[in-house]
């Protein structure tokens, strides 16, 4: 699904290396988490994935079922089937959620050379979704993350999931803020989502959202590179010990 | 009384010149009004650039005689604003009363409708005591000479007296069919105790348009007004609303203005009932790409009574080399208590050639009160823009959507939910029509 090789990444407006030859390959219908200090470059991995100014990729490529992403626009990437849960969901007044909803997806089967869903159809499908994640009309009317409460900003980044059906999603710190029910709506809806041909990569600091949304590989990220891989026992591993020694184990 | 300018003699030329260019109508019951407002434009004189307000704004070209020519401006496919709406039509053509663009009718129960040029024939009528009057107040502490000019020399307008709740609006149609005309139109509005109009003005007008509206809004009266200006771009319009509003009364105006070469448009609102509301708002687009624009909002409450709330709500979307201006004040007057003032004024430049320049003032007088203002000049938010194309909207779609969300509290103070939906379906357009290129 997913296949990164030997990414090197820098900030644009600075000479300052982030990413240092990331490799990773994520296949159809798994789910890979990566954790990972502060300051390792997980998010900025999230980041250019998905193609946020002000990095630079110095080297590396990264491919979506054989497309290379590198070089696309943001809109692109989407259509092509990647999605990022922000771990800040933006705000947008003024421009109600619905509306948001609607273009995104019309714009994304405009992308595709699928029609446009109907006002009816569309109405139907986000109410089915939204039903699901316990989100009421009313967050469907207010503007985009105005005024919501940080778990409702998280289930509104897995509404905009569910809609958009994208392959591959990625999931940045999206526990982060969340007390454990709200985490348990997040990973019951992200766990709705797992099929076969869509595979997830979670970013966390923290294993226990791992409890909810149990990975089939976890990665340790560290000063840029992924410096173990193993099964969910390395979250727990890490989870007990830190990440200081597996950091000193790699030196 | 006004506070005369600056006297000199360069300036009494040009104000002579100007005033010998005029058709001044001699007036039935605005006869006086007439005479003193000629009187206090020679008094005051013509703005010029170094007159403290028009710093900004170089008033030239609403100055001069004859006025500068502007082209028409094919509308399109776009289907002219309110129209499918339910709705008392007026129409001035170059501001020329048209009667066949109007309803056949100007009645409606609890509203009586004059207009000026007809009614001025009479030496009574109830509009005497406002005709210039709510100007003439307006005109201190700052002067106005395009208003007195425009008591002097309004050759129509509409008298519109309010004594219910009016069952549809007003609506003023303006219609520019000439490159050379130079329309003055002057409106008085009285709205009586526990009444209610919405007025609707729409269109360019003239090549140039000096357009004066006073209201005066009696104890409990409401008064709703949404305007919006036209598309043309080369036209020239100083327009001024002198607002008097009396307790527990309301009044809110909304202006929409999208190109133009010349904007100004001043509203100079009192507030002397108790737990009055006034609300002023705006949203102006421009593009210097399609010719020049500049877009000035020059706002002015007085609040003379006590826990009344006045709200400025100002917003401009400027983009290749575009100019907006905003000066507002709030003067809260020694026993105005408990008054709510607020005054934010805020302006999106699309590039760097474009240009925001805002004059905010606080003025008060009285010891218990809750006054702020803030101005802010920006950009596109990359974060928010980074969102809605990670989401797959495209670059332009998802730039347009952030100019509504910029716009969005501004158009939230026209409280009719279906004028709002055609104010936004106009902002689309023309955000729609300049992404083709």
């Amino acid at each position: 699904m997913l296949e990164i090789k030997n990414l090197y990444v820098k900030l644009e407006a600075e000479d300052k290396p982030i990413l240092k030859g990331v490799d990773l390959k994520i296949g159809a219908g798994e789910v890979h988490a990566i954790m990972g200090p502060n300051g390792s470059g997980k998010s900025t991995l999230s980041y250019v994935l998905s193609g946020r100014d002000g990095y630079e990729v110095t080297e590396g490529s990264a491919e979506l079922q054989g497309q290379e992403l590198l070089g696309m626009e943001p809109e692109e990437r989407a259509a092509a089937g990647l999605f990022l849960a922000f771990q800040y969901p933006v705000e947008i007044p003024g421009v109600g959620n619905m509306t948001f909803l609607r273009t995104a997806v019309n714009a994304q089967r405009k992308a595709r050379g699928q029609d446009e869903l109907s006002a009816g159809e569309f109405l139907k499908l986000v109410r089915e979704k939204a039903k699901a994640l316990k989100i009421d009309a009313e967050m469907l009317k207010r503007p985009v993350n105005v005024g919501f409460s940080g778990g409702e900003k998280k289930r509104n980044e897995i509404l905009q999931m569910a809609m958009l059906e994208p392959r591959m999603c990625i999931l940045d710190e999206t526990d982060s803020g969340l007390d454990v029910d709200a985490m348990k709506l997040v990973a019951d809806g992200v766990n709705a989502l797992r099929d076969a041909g869509r595979s997830f990569l979670v970013i966390t600091h923290y294993q226990r959202l791992l409890d909810h949304i149990v990975p089939d590989v976890v990665h340790i990220m560290a000063d840029g590179r992924i410096i173990r891989s193993g099964g969910p026992e390395l979250a727990l591993e890490v989870e007990e010990n830190g990440y200081a020694d597996l950091m000193a184990e790699v030196k | 009384m006004a506070v005369p300018a600056r006297k000199d003699a360069a300036r009494s030329e040009a104000t002579e010149a100007r005033i010998a260019g005029l058709s001044l109508p001699r007036g039935g019951f605005t006869a006086a009004a007439r005479a003193a407002a000629l009187a206090r434009l020679r008094e005051m004189g013509l703005a010029t650039k170094r007159d403290e307000y028009w710093r900004y704004t170089d008033p030239a070209g609403l100055n001069v005689t004859p006025a500068p020519e502007a082209a028409l401006f094919p509308a399109g496919d776009e289907a002219p604003l309110f129209e499918a709406r339910d709705r008392l039509v007026i129409c001035f053509a170059d501001g020329r009363f048209d009667p066949a663009r109007s309803s056949p009718d100007l009645a409606m129960a609890g509203v009586e409708i004059a207009r000026l040029a007809e009614a001025d024939r009479a030496d009574i009528h109830w509009a005497r005591d406002l005709y210039g009057t709510l100007e003439a107040r307006g005109q201190s502490p700052v002067a106005r000479p395009l208003a007195a000019l425009n008591t002097a020399a309004a050759a129509d307008g509409v008298l519109i007296r309010v004594t219910g709740r009016a069952a549809k609006p007003v609506h003023l149609v303006y219609v520019h069919e000439s490159t050379t005309s130079d329309a003055i139109l002057h409106h008085v509005v009285r709205i009586e105790p526990g009444a209610d109009l919405t007025l609707l003005e729409t269109g360019p007008a003239a090549a140039r348009f000096n357009n004066v509206i006073e209201v005066d809004v009696a104890a409990g009266g409401r008064f709703h007004h949404v305007r919006a200006q036209g598309r043309d771009r080369a036209r020239r319009a100083a327009t001024a609303i002198f607002a008097r509003v009396g307790a527990g009364g309301l009044f809110k105006s909304f202006t929409l203005t999208a190109n133009g070469i010349l904007t100004r448009n001043e509203c100079v609102i009192e507030i002397v009932g108790d737990g009055a509301v006034a609300h002023v708002a705006g949203a102006a687009l421009g593009d210097g790409a399609t010719g020049d624009f500049h877009h000035d909002d020059t706002v002015f409450v007085t609040h003379d009574a006590v826990g009344c709330e006045s709200r400025q709500v100002f917003k401009k979307v400027l983009r290749n080399g575009a100019v907006g201006v905003f000066q507002g004040k709030i003067l809260v007057k020694a026993g105005a208590q408990k008054t709510d003032g607020y005054q934010i004024s805020q302006s999106l430049l699309l590039d760097e050639e474009s240009q925001f320049l805002a004059k905010p003032e606080l003025e008060i007088y009285a010891d218990d009160v809750k006054c702020s203002h803030g101005s802010t000049t920006g950009a596109i938010d990359e974060t928010a823009l980074f969102y809605l194309r990670s989401r797959g909207v495209p670059r332009e779609d998802a730039v347009s959507l952030l100019v509504l969300s910029f716009l969005a509290d501004a158009i939230a103070e026209v409280e009719d939910e279906g004028l709002q939906a055609e104010i936004v379906a106009r902002l689309e357009g023309w955000l729609r029509r300049r992404r083709r290129g």
